[in-house]
């Protein structure tokens, strides 16, 4: 090293720690626009969720005002035609809540299965490729779920599920008497468990391997095989964060709208309440985003902001709820150590 | 198992109580029908992760037959042919979807990272001792709790509020509009990710800093965030993939159009809006196009989640894609 090019780097030294450390005032006036920039940031969030409670407020007041609240909620017509306006949530609310129902009794047991695979059977050199394959899953967006859907898979399920349980069970259980057409409830709840699943496994299988090795050490001390291991001491240590993972993925279920659009048969009015398993119907978001474009009259715009409006408070409730339960035992984020 | 099963036979004989005798003994009876439910069990969690495989094998195989079919350099870049004709391409798409995606990012990456900082370096954590640092922790927990219904929103009724605040405001559907509603998703995630990174870094580094007298701004930004970089940029990339594929916000807030892109006041088109839109069309040349988005689509957001994977591979950052 020559003498010139240690006297450049005393240089930039001194240059660089009068950058950094600078004179008194000027940090202290630096620090707090900081302060300010980064809490007014942080801030933004509160505004943001003002925002969105105002926007719906505002967008649904004529619909709350027209039908009433409890009216709106359990109204059952969806009437467009002029001087004859007339618009129900309730056919939509129970769509919802019938496909996320679907979703969730298969999801959650599908999700429990691979959770355990994952954190109590496979060895690491197996569960870590595997995990990344199955949230490489979720990261697959809805329109494609529904995409595969609408040309694929519903083909799959009416020939192989629908048919036989409408053929074996039809003419006995009228829950599964209409021909089915694939295009309904129940491939709207199962194309969901499938968009979910993803979800609810990578949590449980977190919550999972949060549990102390000394929960199993001791069940395994007794004769425990690794099912009852798990069943005794892994489950009813986590269960709290386990009924999280399953709500969030609820929350998901009845939040989603691109491929329940695609799939649920898109039925409108008192119609669209699922009476068989192979009911056409239509979730509260999907009549969203089928007629938000076409709508015809400021009402109906508001009557469907209104049907956003009660999606947003079911969402809300099923979230929060979530989110308590699972920050009792980890943190759901993606960052983190593993 | 049988090794396990036989050990707690042997300590059976020397218990005391005769309730753990029993317990016992009753266990080593049914040790051959406790072995066959492992067992069982067993098999149905390998058929459950098989069972889940199997959708991803077949959506990606569809995707990429279908979607092969149809990708030229035609397709990537005309505007759409009339409808019904398996002439044009999907360009606009493709340019609207980077388009508001980045501008997306450009609203939302600062903020969120931002908001992370605050979150990590200045809120403190715990149980505060006076009324003022009580407060400062209220605030903290509160963002955070709204961070966290936020990201458990319908991506349709943020759509919602993207129309009735900006579309409505401007009387046009309107790229910046959509570039809102796909920021009010993105925030909440980085900001979360940013939070979780900025927590992982060494205290020590910091009080190097504080020792040489450097100010608390330029340690966040020079010290801490410079050795959190990785995990942010997961953060950020991970919060653009996801927008990259949301279809429902667009709906009311850029529309979709056939024609490439005007100004950011007018509407644009967007890859996921333009597979829904192509999907509901009677016409199998639309459904074949449709796929040839989907195709595309699907590139873009595993080119995305493969080079999270690529930066937060042996530096300890754990990333779940896609489930925030």
């Amino acid at each position: 090293m020559t003498r010139g090019s240690i006297h450049l780097n005393t240089d930039i030294k001194e240059r660089v720690s009068s950058f950094l450390v600078g004179d008194r005032k000027r940090k202290k006036i630096g620090d707090k626009v900081f302060h300010g920039l980064v809490l007014g940031t942080a801030a933004y969030t509160l505004f943001i969720l003002v925002i969105v409670v105002f926007s719906v407020g505002v967008g649904s007041a004529k619909i709350f005002s027209h039908e009433g609240f409890i009216g709106f909620v359990t109204g059952t017509n969806w009437n467009a035609v002029e001087g004859r306006e007339s618009y129900g949530a309730l056919p939509y609310i129970i769509g919802t809540l019938m496909s996320s129902g679907i979703a969730l009794l298969i999801g959650v047991p599908m999700s429990l299965g691979i959770a355990f695979f994952l954190a109590e059977m496979a060895s690491s050199r197996l569960s870590s490729p595997l995990s990344f394959v199955i949230e490489l899953l979720a990261a697959v967006p809805s329109i494609i779920y529904g995409l595969w859907a609408l040309f694929v898979f519903r083909f799959l399920i009416k020939d192989w599920i629908e048919t036989p349980l409408y053929n074996t069970l039809g003419p006995y259980i009228p829950f599964f008497n209409q021909a089915p057409f694939g295009l309904d409830v129940f491939s709207a709840g199962i194309v969901l468990a499938i968009m979910i699943i993803p979800i609810i496994s990578s949590i449980s299988r977190d919550v999972m391997k949060a549990v102390p090795d000394t929960q199993r050490e001791a069940a395994y001390s007794l004769g425990a095989t690794r099912w009852e291991t798990s069943r005794m001491a892994v489950f009813p240590y986590g269960k709290s964060g386990l009924l999280g993972a399953s709500i969030l993925g609820l929350g998901r279920a009845v939040g989603e709208t691109m491929l329940v659009t695609l799939i649920i048969g898109n039925a409108i009015g008192p119609s669209a309440i699922p009476t068989t398993l192979f009911s056409q119907s239509q979730t509260l978001s999907s009549l969203i985003a089928n007629e938000f474009n076409e709508a015809s009259s400021d009402l109906q715009l508001s009557a469907l902001i209104g049907l956003g409006a009660v999606l947003l408070i079911l969402t809300m409730i099923i979230n929060i709820g979530a989110r308590l339960m699972v920050s009792k035992m980890v943190k759901v984020s993606p960052g983190g150590r593993e | 198992m049988g090794k396990k099963d036989k050990l707690s036979g042997e300590k059976s004989r020397n218990a005391s109580s005769d309730y753990r005798q029993i317990f016992h003994e009753v266990s080593l009876k049914h040790a051959s029908r406790r072995r066959i439910t492992d067992k069982i069990i067993s098999i149905l969690a390998i058929v459950c992760v098989i069972g889940a495989i199997i959708p991803l094998g077949s959506i990606l195989l569809e995707v990429i037959k279908n979607g092969a079919a149809v990708i030229s350099i035609q397709f990537l870049t005309q505007p759409p042919g009339s409808i019904g004709s398996d002439t044009g391409g999907i360009g606009p798409a493709i340019q609207g979807t980077l388009i508001t995606v980045g501008l997306a990012s450009l609203i939302g990456a600062p903020i969120g990272i931002l908001s992370g900082i605050y979150l990590s370096e200045f809120a403190p954590t715990g149980s505060g001792k006076g009324v003022k640092e009580r407060a400062i922790i209220f605030f903290a927990n509160t963002i955070r709790l709204f961070n966290d219904v936020l990201t458990g929103l319908p991506s349709i009724v943020i759509g919602i509020v993207g129309y009735v605040t900006i579309v409505l405001a401007i009387n046009s559907f309107s790229v910046f509009a959509g570039a809102f509603a796909l920021s009010i998703i993105m925030i909440p995630i980085i900001s979360r990710v940013t939070e979780e990174t900025l927590k992982l870094v060494p205290n020590s580094l910091r009080e190097a800093g504080y020792s040489l007298g450097i100010s608390k701004s330029k340690i966040t930004l020079f010290i801490v965030l410079k050795y959190a970089k990785d995990g942010v940029l997961t953060g950020v990339i991970l919060a653009i993939a996801r927008i990259a594929g949301e279809t429902a916000p667009l709906i009311m807030t850029i529309l979709g159009t056939s024609l490439f892109f005007t100004g950011l006041t007018g509407p644009v088109d967007a890859l996921p809006l333009k597979i829904w839109r192509l999907a509901s069309q009677p016409y199998e040349s639309a459904h074949a196009f449709g796929w040839g988005a989907a195709l595309v689509l699907i590139l873009i957001i595993l080119i995305l989640s493969a080079s999270i994977r690529i930066i937060a591979q042996g530096k300890g950052i754990r990333v779940r894609t896609g489930t925030i």
